[in-house]
């Protein structure tokens, strides 16, 4: 049987963010959660399924690089919510400027949705939706809905 | 700007606070003047009946006038106006805003975009602030809100009053009782609060377990909808029901309450009891409500 060919699996970016071990999986929701999609202009280089010896990640993670956008704090703590072990390095002229981990915000606006059918969050109402993360989950700051798993299917 | 909005957002002493409030309104004859040249709009998305005529009551009493909006096809929500918009317009015309709506969070909208205090008269299945303060305060004309057992019977799953009643009850050292069919239980995040808050709960299915040892049950109605055929709904409702004869082993000063209105859930002959305490709760509606509506503005 021929042997894979060893070399780089996705190639370094010049400028830009790469977002390193993702929840195996969980790549394409992290694009989502940043608000990229096809239609967007960066470039994007995505890893998924991809080895690690880190413990506790079943072996696997996705990497994420975004060409000439280097992602804000904001923005890095929506990540945390599905991939609590991410990390965040910002590249420079090919060196990483910034290493950073992921935490949870105090506060959700817009970004999850409740799942109680019968909240004014999910009628036609001129808000955000908004949570708490407590211990037990996220809150739902209008209803008190508390959502405590599958927070990707959740996402907006 | 003070908003009402849940019980939650309440610490005890202010709860306490409130009561000593409403039960001085209770006890002067007045007249009252605070709410003299004072409007408040009384915003009722969902029939009510006690709710909204116990808070226009209370506005009456006060001095005040109201402005009336009874159902949504009699509002600009008909047409496509949203609760915000309708809020802010409103907040233009008047002191004050006490708010019933279908949806759970509604109120807490409200307030956000309301430029006068927002009072909830009850969301969806969420929070009814004045009907749980009027509660604690016909429980307190009786006994003391501590080292008292309170049993929480009938629909408890999707009843607000109860849910609302029991995060209110979790302020005081005291033991609550819930009793209700497997299906109809309290649901398991609120029972998780509620020992996280460090009181004690305890689980029934079966009234007479525990009728003899409650100083207070509270009974809800038990609806016909929750059920998938009449003849199951029938069978819990009968088992569910409060009767003399249930009555007859109860502790001397037990009270029984309902948030009103009740569907078959209580035996009329319950009526001409002592322990008969729901028409005197929904009087209570008005010196609480009294004491909201000062305290906001």
């Amino acid at each position: 049987m021929q042997e894979e060919p060893k070399g780089l699996l996705i190639r370094p970016i010049r400028d830009g963010t790469v977002i390193d071990h993702i929840t195996h999986g969980e790549a394409l929701v992290v694009l989502r959660i940043l608000g990229i999609t096809g239609s967007t202009d960066e470039r994007l280089s995505i890893a998924t399924n991809v080895e690690t010896r880190i413990r506790g990640t079943g072996g696997l993670k996705d990497i994420v690089k975004v060409s000439n956008r280097e992602l804000s704090k904001e923005e890095v703590d929506r990540i945390a919510l599905i991939a609590p072990n991410a990390t965040i390095n910002i590249i420079r002229d090919y060196n990483v400027v910034e290493k950073i981990g992921v935490e949870i915000p105090r506060h959700l606006r817009g970004i999850i949705r409740c799942t109680n059918l019968g909240c004014i969050s999910n009628a036609n109402e001129p808000i955000e939706s908004a949570f708490e993360v407590t211990a037990n989950g996220l809150r739902c700051l209008y209803c008190d809905t508390v959502i405590n798993s599958d927070f990707a299917q959740h996402i907006i | 700007m003070y908003h009402i909005i849940s019980i939650k957002d309440f610490e005890r002493g202010e709860i306490d606070e409130l009561l000593d409030k409403a039960q001085a309104i209770d006890e002067a004859s007045g007249p009252f003047s605070t709410l003299n040249g004072k409007q408040v709009a009384l915003l009722f998305f969902e029939p009510s009946t006690r709710t909204r005529m116990s808070f226009a009551s209370a506005v009456a009493r006060l001095g005040g006038t109201t402005l009336c909006v009874d159902s949504v096809e009699g509002s600009s929500i008909s047409k496509g106006e949203t609760l915000a918009d309708t809020v802010r317009v409103v907040s233009s015309y008047v002191d004050a805003i006490v708010l019933r709506h279908p949806k759970e969070g509604a109120a807490r909208l409200a307030a956000e975009f309301a430029s006068v205090p927002v009072i909830n008269a009850g969301d969806g299945a969420g929070q009814h602030p004045s009907q749980t303060l009027l509660d604690l305060y016909t429980i307190r004309q009786s006994m003391p809100l501590e080292g008292i057992d309170v049993g929480l019977l009938g629909d408890l799953r999707y009843g607000r009053t109860t849910h609302s009643l029991a995060y209110a009850l979790s302020n005081y050292d005291l033991t609550i009782h819930t009793i209700a069919p497997k299906s109809l239980e309290l649901p398991t995040p609120l029972i998780g609060e509620l020992l996280d808050r460090g009181c004690e709960v305890v689980e029934h299915e079966d009234i007479t377990d525990i009728i003899t040892e409650l100083d207070v049950l509270y009974a809800t109605r038990i609806q016909r909808e929750r059920f998938p055929d009449a003849a199951s709904y029938y069978e819990v409702a009968e088992s569910y029901r409060i009767t003399p004869e249930l009555l007859e082993e109860r502790k001397e000063n037990m009270i029984i309450l309902h948030p009103l209105p009740r569907a078959g859930e209580i035996d009329p002959r319950v009526d001409a009891l002592p322990c008969a305490k729901y028409f005197e709760q929904a009087q209570n509606g008005v010196p609480v409500r009294m004491a909201m509506l000062k305290e906001v503005i």
